[in-house]
């Protein structure tokens, strides 16, 4: 059997914390099939964090345009090194890395690709993944392939492993992109308002209908000290600005109140709150996801409990 | 400029998930299905540079059931051309099998760009953005907030990252890229205009041979969640009383 492959971010905020989940997981796994652990890393930085992970080797791809995420040069190179490692397990967090590389690993080598997972299983030294699809309301479980598979995992899915040791180096020259060029990378833009500093969340999604609904946000966020924040589709239809996001790729929040209007509950928004303190939920579906998470929870219609609610808050 | 965009069908979310529970499959037959909504993300941005810079835009989807009217509702958006590639396909068509045939046939074309949408919420198999460029060894960027062709052949793109840092990316092409949201809201195209462009618009049909699914024995089953809220029951006061008796409990209520 190969061994379990990890492909490690390690960008200019060091070796995140997903990829050290993946590390974890892909170290018990390799303990419990009897095979060795590879982490692939890239470029120069943070380079002697990559020199103390707690894995049998690691692969480290320089030159070229490594230190600067390049989606089709580190594609290629991360293609050579899976052809020389031959890996039965390849583990990639779901991120804006691993959304490139997973499916474009995939089909570059024909390997079979498992996408969202959370967790993989081992009996009898087969393994099954199992992946979260449909939004959150299903779970696939996904028995991993005798000739092995790719999966990409959902950041969260493990404990992250913090051990030091001391792996086997090799050093992989990576060639230029000749497709891909990175101009710029640009900061977000500064917001008057810091959502991750809010005591008071009130958080709308999709339920809001429309901008000019979102009075009623506002006025219910005043009545309880808060500020307003939403999920993607209302930044993407241009309602609120980016700041306000919450989730994967918006902010990360843990307010003391988490109040969800008309949001669903996708595994990308609750990565950026299910650690808040208090969780109320209002939505019209009782089996929307974001029920499994929420302490509270109701089925009102939010365009009416929202300014019922406010009104109540503000007469006292 | 020549553009691709790749449209798929998925099941309503709003409707239950026809799920068998014994057999922990999923009957494909028994769902409705809607436009996966980052498929018309990726369609809009296509839009916005045919209206930018004169693109043509072909959309194309595998008939694995009912895609005609979805392919109508873009030419009637503004698309130019509409392809529907058929075979022995069904709604359980994985994305692997997807993303094969329509590599094949994007590789017989001459297209510069392939759009889609970065993700679905059905693609337990891989995302077909990526599975496409991997077939065809064409590059390829996901989570791609705004396409541009930027003079030649060349295109410049914005990616996301978490926290909102973007990159800016110049590529040649062609290129397939993964769109998470277009510029501007997609478009909408009315009944009657989708009615009228059905009457008068033709979809080109190209065949296809099936190809193999990579995963065996996928089991669907519901999460077991590790709790469920707490629900409030009650009109709206009723509502409201609770809310507020629950944030008083916590002091999370302003004084006065
Ligand atoms: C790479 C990537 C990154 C992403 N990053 C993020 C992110 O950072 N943040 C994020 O939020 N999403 C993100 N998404 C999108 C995510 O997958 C979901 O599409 C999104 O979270 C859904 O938003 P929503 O819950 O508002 O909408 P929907 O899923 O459409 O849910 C709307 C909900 O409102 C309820 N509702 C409707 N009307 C009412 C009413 N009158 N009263 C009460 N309830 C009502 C409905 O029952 C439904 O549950 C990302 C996706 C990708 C692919």
């Amino acid at each position: 059997m190969g061994p379990i492959l990890i492909v490690l971010e390690n960008g200019a905020a060091g070796v995140t914390e997903a990829t050290k989940e993946c590390v974890n997981k892909a170290k018990s796994l390799a303990a419990q099939l009897g095979t060795t652990t590879v982490a692939v890393g890239f470029g120069k930085q943070h380079v002697s964090d990559l020199r103390r992970l707690a894995v049998t080797k690691v692969v480290i791809a320089s030159g070229g345009t490594m230190d600067l995420y390049n989606p089709d040069a580190y594609e290629k190179v991360l293609a050579e090194i899976f052809g020389n490692v031959k890996p039965y397990l390849t583990l990639i967090a779901n991120t804006t890395m691993g959304l490139d590389l997973g499916a474009g690993l995939a089909g570059r080598t024909q390997t079979p690709l498992i996408a969202y997972g959370i967790d993989i299983e081992e009996q009898d030294g087969r393994l099954t993944a199992i992946s979260q699809v449909f939004a959150g309301k299903l779970l696939a479980r996904v028995p991993i392939p005798e000739d092995g598979a790719i999966v990409t995992v959902i950041p969260g899915s493990w404990p992250a492993d913090n051990e030091a040791g001391d792996p086997e180096i090799e050093e992989w020259t990576a060639q230029d992109s000749e497709a891909m060029r990175v101009l710029r990378v640009v900061e977000p833009e500064q917001s008057d308002i810091d959502i991750t500093k809010a005591d008071i969340l009130v958080s709308v999604g999709r339920g809001i209908e429309g901008p000019d609904n979102l009075p009623l946000a506002e006025d219910l966020a005043e009545a309880l000290g808060g500020v307003v924040s939403c999920s993607r589709p209302v930044v993407d239809a241009g309602w609120l600005p980016k700041a306000r996001q919450v989730g994967k790729s918006g902010q990360t929040v843990k307010p003391k109140l988490y109040l969800a209007c008309g949001i669903s509950g996708a595994p990308e928004h609750l990565q950026g709150m299910r650690d808040a303190d208090l969780i109320i939920a209002i939505n019209t579906d009782e089996s929307a996801s974001i029920m499994d998470i929420a302490h509270f929870g109701t089925t009102a219609d939010m365009l009416e409990l929202m300014p019922a609610l406010a009104e109540r808050l503000k007469g006292g | 400029m020549r553009l691709a965009v790749l449209l798929k069908t998925v099941p309503d979310l709003v409707e239950e998930l026809a799920l068998d529970e014994d057999a922990r499959t999923l009957l494909f037959d028994e769902m409705s299905y809607v436009p996966s909504e980052w498929d018309d993300q990726a369609l809009e941005e296509a839009l916005i540079i045919k209206e930018e810079s004169g693109a043509e835009v072909t959309v194309i989807a595998v008939d694995t059931g009912d895609v005609d009217t979805m392919l109508f509702t873009a030419l009637a958006k503004g698309a130019d051309y509409a392809v529907k590639i058929v075979g022995d396909f069904d709604a359980a068509m994985s994305n692997w099998q997807k993303a094969r045939v329509v590599a094949d046939y994007l590789g017989r074309g001459d297209f510069d760009a392939v759009l889609s949408g970065v993700q679905a919420i059905d693609d337990v198999d891989g995302q077909l953005p990526g599975l496409v460029a991997g077939f065809l060894g064409w590059p390829h960027a996901s989570v791609i907030t705004e396409v541009r062709v930027a003079g030649g052949s060349h295109l410049q793109l914005r990616q996301e990252y978490a926290g909102g840092l973007v990159a800016e990316l110049e590529t040649v092409t062609p290129i397939v890229v993964g769109v998470q949201a277009a510029r501007k809201p997609p478009r909408y195209a009315s009944v009657a205009k989708v009615r009228q462009v059905a009457k008068s618009a033709t979809i080109d049909e190209v065949e296809a041979d099936v190809a193999e699914a990579r995963l065996a024995g996928v089991e669907y089953v519901r999460p077991v969640a590790a709790g469920h809220a707490e629900m409030i029951e009650g009109d709206i006061d009723e509502v409201v009383d609770r809310i507020v008796a629950i944030l008083e409990e916590r002091n999370l209520l302003r004084r006065a």
